[in-house]
């Protein structure tokens, strides 16, 4: 049976449960909101990961894990760029810059990364390729799953709780009119101070991450932080158009009759 | 006949039946199933599976409809049709079960971004000795001091009276000032 569908029906940490207990070989392509990602696995172990167009070469990997300065990165993009990651990788063993373990090490932590960011992903399609293997010039390592699920199914339960605490991000924020609290006083994280810009009855709180580009998950996560400490509320937003009910609460447009159908209620309910 | 309806929703076993029960001049429709999971049955023998349904005649111009929402998550899809064209929505919370609370407070949000209908929190048990005080569930649900929290047994006719005028009297005030 042919491994696809949609995450909306299967989440990756269902998928890596799958893979790891079937232990495929191949690749499982999904299909994301903006990008799509390709994680390629051997025997059940994750081998390799990429996402959309971003540079994965060792040299960059070894980059951004700090493994390799800025410097040397950008000489080997000017002139080594000829040359595979499995030779780039023995050069520098060879030079005693790093070790084995260093270059597995760094991939290893940017394929789990990879991984960590598909677990916020929550519609697309995915399909798993028994065939398609990871780029010949690349070096793959031997991760198991067991981790990575952990991580995903500890993620999953934070989505959930944060989705129940906040159902709905049409509602926007306002501050809550607490005496003595000065927001300046108050220690938060850059991310946050970017959102509390932000926060304004006008602004609904999916506004306020497009225009931070936070995807669902961050902006409830914040959010919820900044619920509990009590430094905004949820409201519902200003110009907002409220739902169009399909069916009216009162069968009169009348105002004054419509209040009068209260008045009878009150009346009635009183003489119970 | 005019017909006007109110919601009563709340977590499994808060007391939505009983309270629409206390007042319903009809036997309160409900459908008795058998508990489908371990979880449910440690809480309660019997619960309904399809919605409550009650009714309170006014004169013989109007009727006023009480629905209460299935308790389990799995029927959470009924919700959003239960709320098309209510009047107003009471949020009962189990006093005795704080593990209910933050359900509670999910259910009350959704509600809210259904419809900008006024709403009462009716903190139920609270004869029970295990009963949080009001003012402590309140804190822990979060609510603003704008939002009415009122006391409620929902087994004793006058309580569940006093939170429907509650929400009577938010709706005729709401109607007030958007007049102003």
């Amino acid at each position: 049976m042919a491994l696809r569908g949609n995450l909306r029906d299967f989440t990756i940490t269902q998928l890596l449960n799958l893979i790891n207990l079937a232990r495929k070989t191949g690749t499982l392509v999904v299909e994301g909101p903006s990008e799509t990602a390709r994680v390629s696995f051997r025997d059940g172990k994750l081998a390799y990961a990429q996402v959309g167009q971003e540079d994965n070469s060792l040299a960059s990997v070894l980059n951004k894990t700090k493994k390799l300065s800025s410097g040397y990165y950008k000489s080997i993009q000017q002139r080594g760029a000829h040359i595979s990651d499995k030779e780039l990788g023995l050069l520098l063993i060879n030079a005693g810059y790093l070790s084995q373990e260093d270059i597995l090490t760094s991939l290893q932590q940017y394929f789990s990364d990879i991984i960590q960011r598909l677990f916020t992903w929550v519609e697309g399609f995915f399909h798993f390729d028994n065939e398609m293997n990871p780029p010949e010039d690349r070096i793959c390592v031997r991760l198991d799953l067991e981790n990575l699920i952990i991580e995903g199914s500890r993620q999953m339960r934070e989505w959930e709780q944060l989705q129940d605490e906040i159902p709905s991000l049409e509602m926007a924020l306002k501050f809550t009119d607490r005496p003595g609290t000065n927001l300046r006083n108050i220690n938060l994280s850059v991310e946050e101070w970017r959102v509390v810009s932000y926060i304004n009855p006008r602004n609904s709180m999916r506004q306020i991450a497009s225009a931070t580009k936070m995807n669902d998950l961050e902006i409830r996560r914040i959010v919820y932080g900044l619920l509990q400490a009590g430094l905004v509320e949820v409201v519902r937003a200003e110009g907002a158009q409220p739902p169009v009910p399909t069916a009216r609460v009162f069968q009169t447009e009348d105002k004054e009759e419509q209040k009068s159908l209260v008045n009878r209620l009150i009346n009635r309910i009183r003489s119970l | 006949m005019q017909t006007v309806k109110m919601v009563v929703t709340g977590p499994f076993s808060a007391g939505k039946t009983e309270f629409i029960r206390s007042v319903s001049e009809i036997d309160v429709v409900s459908t008795e199933r058998k508990i489908s999971s371990s979880s449910e049955k440690s809480v309660k023998e019997a619960t309904t599976v399809a919605m409550d349904f009650g009714r309170i005649t006014v004169d013989d111009d109007l009727v006023l409809y009480l629905f209460g929402t299935p308790g389990q998550r799995r029927f959470d899809f009924m919700w959003e049709i239960l709320s098309e064209g209510m009047l107003g929505f009471i949020v009962l919370v189990d006093s005795t079960r704080p593990e209910t609370f933050r359900e509670a407070r999910s259910i009350l949000e959704t509600f809210r971004a259904y419809a900008p209908t006024p709403y009462v929190v009716a903190a139920n048990k609270q004869d029970m000795k295990d009963a949080w005080e009001v003012e402590d569930m309140r804190h822990a649900l979060r609510l603003d001091s704008k939002v009415k929290m009122v006391p409620c047994t929902a087994t004793d006719r006058d309580a569940v009276k006093a939170i429907l005028l509650e929400l009577l009297y938010s709706i005729l005030s709401e109607m007030e000032n958007g007049e102003k």
